[in-house]
């Protein structure tokens, strides 16, 4: 018998209806798997025993004929996700040692579909991050390295602990957010498939917000087929989250395989960058020859409004977050650190509780919003991000099905390479992904290839709002054609 | 636009975040950078424009005004750092 680890979800799936393993098995292999991968860091909370326990409730479950459509699937949950009884931090000092009392909305959807937790996983602290660095855990290590190389490469981020989970068979697929690629960013970096959906279509509810008007879950798993089934119990109507949409969750996984035929796919001219890499070039042609071949129409289209995605992008984000972090005051819940007067507690406690990244972001964000700026950034920002969404209204318009580009500007980097002097070396990373979020528009990574050093590199499918499917279907052609990637184990 | 040092021990209190005196040049020098990088947009023409409230067009969901939860007093403080009888403690904020 193959290691229980290195099968997919769907492979899984059929190997537990057969009874060719149990689900008890399964999820052991895993928690093997898992102690024996320590030094990455990707787990900031192993939880075996509750593993077990929901193992062998789906063993049973199946038994019966009554398993679900993840019944026995064991996944890792980014540690933004609040999982009941179970210690969430955000990877944040300031939550401390928080257990919240609730479920998340889409946590609480995959156990009613089945799928077994295995633990909690890394990310920069409140999501704030592309490398996975600012973790008060401490970085995640990628599996994958440079060929002849020892250097310790970053996973990216903010799912960082998501993406090398998955990439180095801890779990068969995995819980993650994005505010401005930190789903898409990652699953570049690992080979791994990672998809935003649109915003609306998962609930943020019970998950720690970021920057409100821009955070989607999604999945990260190894391949298109399992990101889709992953996707469907993950997304749907929550009365809770006001924001979330009341339209019904499509099988995304009747999608793989479907024809591209006739679809037609923009290649926008704005992301080719000034000085970028010739493999990246080179890896989005391929990418559009393989559509091609398949039946797609290339259309070269324009989105002029694209290189102010990015500063747009680091007004609103850091204004939400400013004023979603304001919650952590000492009060009810994570780390208290004294102060002679309250406000004197308050400015401790936060001090002592955020990192460097998070105390950034929450300044520039609180000086956006200040009186006598507001106007000047946080309005002017919020005019710009409705004409990048504007952009991607007219191109779908003319009767574009989606767009490819390139997920990242660049394959993996060195831990402590980027961003030490001017944080805004680090941020240009999420320079492809990121006018995605301000258009709330779904956007999908697919692995596509490899650089001159052996790392993965993946490109980039944006899609029309709520069409998923067409992201699944298009992300299928291009596994099909430029196979999967595994890092060659050496931890 | 640029800030200062005062500026930014003004912005870290609005903030509620402590900044020792010896931190202020470092956190002035990024808070500029960032500055600087955002100041591209003064070249895009927002004339007319109105900004974005919402990503996803859709009315506003209302719930119902009505009880649904509650009596979990014990629940909610049990992540608190500091609780009497079910009440959150803080330093004294009343002379």
């Amino acid at each position: 018998m193959t290691d229980l680890t290195s099968l997919t979800i769907a492979e899984a799936r059929e190997g537990l209806a057969s009874k060719s393993f149990t689900a008890r098995e399964l999820t052991d292999a895993h928690l093997a798997a898992i102690e024996a991968a320590r030094v990455l860091n990707a787990y900031v909370l192993e939880t075996p025993d509750r593993a077990r326990e929901m193992a062998k409730a789906a063993d049973e479950k199946i038994a019966k004929g009554e398993g679900g459509p993840l019944a026995g699937i064991p996944l890792g949950i980014k540690d933004l996700f609040a999982t009941r009884d179970i210690r969430t931090t955000a990877c944040s000092k300031i939550l401390g040692n928080f257990i919240p009392p609730y479920e998340s909305t889409v946590t609480s959807q995959l156990w009613r579909d089945g799928a077994v937790l295995l633990g909690k996983l890394n990310n920069d602290e409140f999501a704030m991050g592309s490398s996975n660095e600012t973790s008060c855990f401490g970085p995640v290590t990628n599996p994958w390295r440079r060929e002849g190389s020892n250097t310790t490469l970053v996973p990216g981020g903010s799912s960082g602990g998501s993406a090398s989970a998955v990439a180095a068979l801890l779990c068969m697929g995995a819980t993650a957010t994005d505010t401005g690629g930190s789903i898409r960013q990652p699953a570049a970096f690992t080979a791994t498939v990672g998809i935003k959906p649109t915003y609306g279509r998962c609930s943020r509810w019970g998950i720690v917000a970021f920057a409100s008007s821009l955070d989607q879950a999604g999945p990260i798993a190894r391949t298109t087929r399992d990101a889709a089934i992953l996707m469907r119990s993950m997304a749907g109507h929550d009365p809770k989250d006001t924001t979330s949409v009341d339209i019904a969750v499509p099988d995304y996984e009747a999608a793989i395989g479907k024809s591209v035929k006739g679809m037609k796919i923009g290649i926008p001219k704005e992301y080719r960058l000034d000085g970028m890499p010739a493999e990246i070039e080179k890896l989005w042609s391929e990418g559009a020859q393989w559509l091609k071949a398949a039946g797609a129409e290339l259309v070269e289209v324009s989105l002029p409004h694209t290189k102010y995605a990015l500063p747009a992008y680091y007004i609103v984000a850091p204004a939400e977050a400013s004023s979603n972090l304001a919650r952590y005051d000492g009060v009810r819940y994570g780390l208290r650190e004294p102060g002679k007067s309250i406000i004197e507690m308050y400015e401790n406690t936060r001090a002592d509780g955020f990192g460097d990244e998070v105390r950034r972001r929450v300044l520039i964000g609180t000086y956006v919003l200040s009186a006598g700026y507001y106007d000047a950034y946080y309005l002017r920002a919020q005019k710009v991000r409705t004409l990048i969404k504007k952009d991607f209204e007219d191109c779908f318009a003319k009767g574009v099905h989606a767009i490819l580009t390139p997920a990242t500007p660049s394959a993996a980097f060195g831990i402590g390479e980027k961003g030490g002097a001017d944080p805004v070396e680090m941020y240009l990373n999420d320079i492809f992904t990121v006018t995605v979020n301000m258009a709330g528009l779904p956007g999908i990574a697919v692995p596509a290839g490899k650089d001159a050093q052996g790392l993965p590199l993946g490109l980039q499918l944006i899609g029309r709002p709520f069409d998923e499917e067409t992201l699944f279907s298009l992300g299928e052609v291009i596994e099909q054609a430029a196979g999967r990637f595994t890092a060659p184990k050496w931890w | 636009m640029s800030v200062d040092a005062t500026t930014v021990r003004r912005i870290a209190h609005l903030a509620r975040i402590a900044v020792s005196d010896a931190e202020v040049p470092h956190l002035q020098g990024e808070l500029n950078a960032m500055l600087a990088f955002v100041e591209q947009l003064s070249e895009v023409n927002i004339e007319g424009v109105e900004p974005m409230t919402s990503v996803t067009p859709m009315e506003m969901k209302k719930r119902t005004d009505a009880v649904n939860d509650g009596e979990i007093a014990e629940i909610i403080v049990r992540n608190a750092p500091d609780t009497v009888n079910d009440f959150f403690l803080v330093p004294k904020v009343v002379e």
